[in-house]
């Protein structure tokens, strides 16, 4: 068993379940469709929506919506770690869309680093899913995105900075389905006995763990997503009441 | 019902393969239903693999890795440490939808987590590449060419990667007298001191297998084949270390969750999977020495 009564330093004096402050706010472009912009801590990621457009790429399948995400980073040219990005944020994306709605469109998704200070992968998910909100694309669910990082001695930290991430010996970015904790207490529909926000859509590890600091990843993956569900939730009604005062 | 035998057969066989262009994922459900493939694999099992020298295939995936060695100087802040950079290639020959002018998409992200997922795992101790401190250090350029796509990539080319560096065998080099490195001749003629004594092989320690498995509904299925990886979209790649540590686990969206059963599922098949290749590994390791 882990023992749960540790006391980790973290440099910002966080406990090892702490989030940062998240800040988000939308509609901030006003050629996009849709815009938000994301922040945890010191990073930020800024995401703009151009879509539904007319037509699909040459190898995508046009009886479905397709999405397209270009990604930019702060500095530098683009490489191979930004077309990994852009492959793990579209797949990520198409299925969390509802692609079945607009046939042959085709939905760009601009993600543009402001400041990277650890979980960025992570915050670009939240940024997107943000944007596609506030473009109106219809969605299943939206995605909900973590970092964890695995130290040697075993323990687990939540969202940690650049310094954290290159310090602990491997780290997962995870990503669950939002959920309905808050305003549904006795839970959702389960399916084999789990409820739907535990299965992950995207789980990305790097570096060595054993299988067991990988579920225990999950476990804490999932106590994290009901918070920023919640987040999610009170943000998203906030903006929406602010709109409907001023029209 | 009364049909003749010989345009009967033909016309059943036509629409089998009709079928199968028109409604692949109705195909392959009533093959799950059956918990068997097209190509008559069980659901879990893998298709055969075989190495020879640096070339692996996985049923018909083939890749071939070739690795180059140069003298470099090494970094100010690892003056001790040699260098792995790692790229994989997929030239129009795998795949008819890969042109000269339109690279694959998969190509990139493929060469980005081989090169995480080998150099993460410590498969190789970069000190072993060095030759003199602080001055020069081996460089190893890692080349990975697909001559055939045929579904798990990267289970394929990590293999072909482990292949090629199990075999690789560092030359003898020499510091001559401009304080540069040079390839020495056959002991004897030479009459300045080798760096390193011999040709020798790199010590491989924890040696990373994969499985790609792809998730279906309720069905696992183990090494998927690109048309099943086509039709299917949730892909799950799991890497192992030979101590059974995870060393990625790697599943990019996809329209089905990965509930925590299916996740120990997927671990225990690429248990399996590591004890098989590790014993194809060894053979073809002790079949390249005898030679």
């Amino acid at each position: 068993m882990r023992e749960t009564a540790m006391e980790v330093d973290r440099e910002d004096g966080r406990s090892q379940n702490q989030l940062r402050p998240l800040a988000c706010s939308r509609n901030i472009l006003h050629r996009a469709h849709g815009s938000a912009s994301w922040s945890q801590g010191d990073t930020k990621v800024l995401a703009a929506v151009y879509g539904p457009k007319a037509g699909t790429k040459k190898n995508e399948n046009p009886e479905k919506a397709c999405i397209e995400v270009i990604w930019k980073p702060k500095t530098g040219q683009i490489g191979k770690p930004e077309k990994e990005y852009e492959m793990i944020l579209k797949r990520t994306l198409e299925s969390v869309c509802i692609l079945t709605v607009n046939p042959n469109t085709t939905t760009s998704i601009i993600v543009q680093v402001v400041n990277d200070d650890g979980a960025l992968l992570p915050s670009a998910i939240n940024a997107a899913c943000m944007a596609l909100v506030d473009a109106g694309i219809p969605m299943k669910h939206l995605a909900v995105a973590i970092c964890c990082c695995v130290a040697k001695s075993g323990y687990v930290i939540l969202d940690p900075t650049k310094l954290e991430e290159q310090k602990m010996k491997a780290f997962a970015y995870l990503v669950f389905p939002n959920s309905v904790h808050s305003v549904l207490p006795e839970g959702s529909l389960r399916v084999e006995g789990e409820p739907i926000e535990n299965g992950i859509i995207t789980s990305v590890t790097h570096g060595i763990m054993s299988v067991d600091d990988y579920f225990y990843c999950l476990e804490r993956g999932r106590a994290a997503s009901v918070k920023l569900s919640d987040f999610l939730r009170r943000n998203l009604q906030q903006q929406s009441t602010d709109s409907s005062k001023a029209g | 019902m009364g049909l003749s035998n010989a345009s009967g057969d033909l016309s059943t066989e036509v629409e089998v393969d009709a079928f199968r262009c028109l409604f692949p994922l109705r195909f392959y459900e009533k093959h799950l239903l059956e918990s068997i493939r097209p190509d008559a694999r069980p659901l879990g099992r893998a298709r055969e693999t075989t190495i020879a020298l640096a070339l692996a295939k996985i049923g018909s995936t083939t890749m071939l890795a070739a690795i180059k060695m140069e003298v470099m100087t090494p970094s100010l802040e690892t003056p001790d440490e040699g260098c792995i950079a790692i790229d994989f290639h997929m030239p129009p020959i795998c795949s008819p939808i890969v042109r000269p002018g339109r690279p694959a998409e998969a190509a990139p992200v493929v060469a980005k987590q081989l090169s995480d997922t080998i150099l993460s795992s410590g498969m190789i101790n970069l000190k072993e590449l060095s030759l003199v401190s602080g001055k020069a250090a081996w460089m190893a350029y890692l080349d990975i060419y697909c001559l055939d796509a045929d579904g798990a990539l990267f289970d394929t080319a990590l293999l072909s990667a482990v292949a090629a560096f199990s075999h690789l065998e560092i030359p003898v080099v020499s510091l001559n007298d401009d304080g540069k490195i040079v390839l020495s001749e056959e002991q004897g003629l030479s009459d300045r001191e080798p760096v390193n004594k011999e040709k020798r092989k790199i010590n491989l320690s924890s040696i990373p297998f994969s499985l790609t498995c792809v998730l279906h509904k309720n069905y696992i299925l183990a090494d998927p084949t690109a048309e099943e990886e086509s039709i299917m979209d949730t892909i799950v790649t799991v890497v192992l270390d030979s101590s059974s540590q995870l060393v990625s686990l790697h599943k990019p969206g996809g329209t089905v969750l990965a509930y925590t059963s299916a996740i120990q599922d997927c671990i225990a098949l690429t248990r399996q999977r590591v004890k098989e290749l590790q014993k194809i590994l060894e053979e073809a390791i002790s079949g390249m020495e005898v030679d």
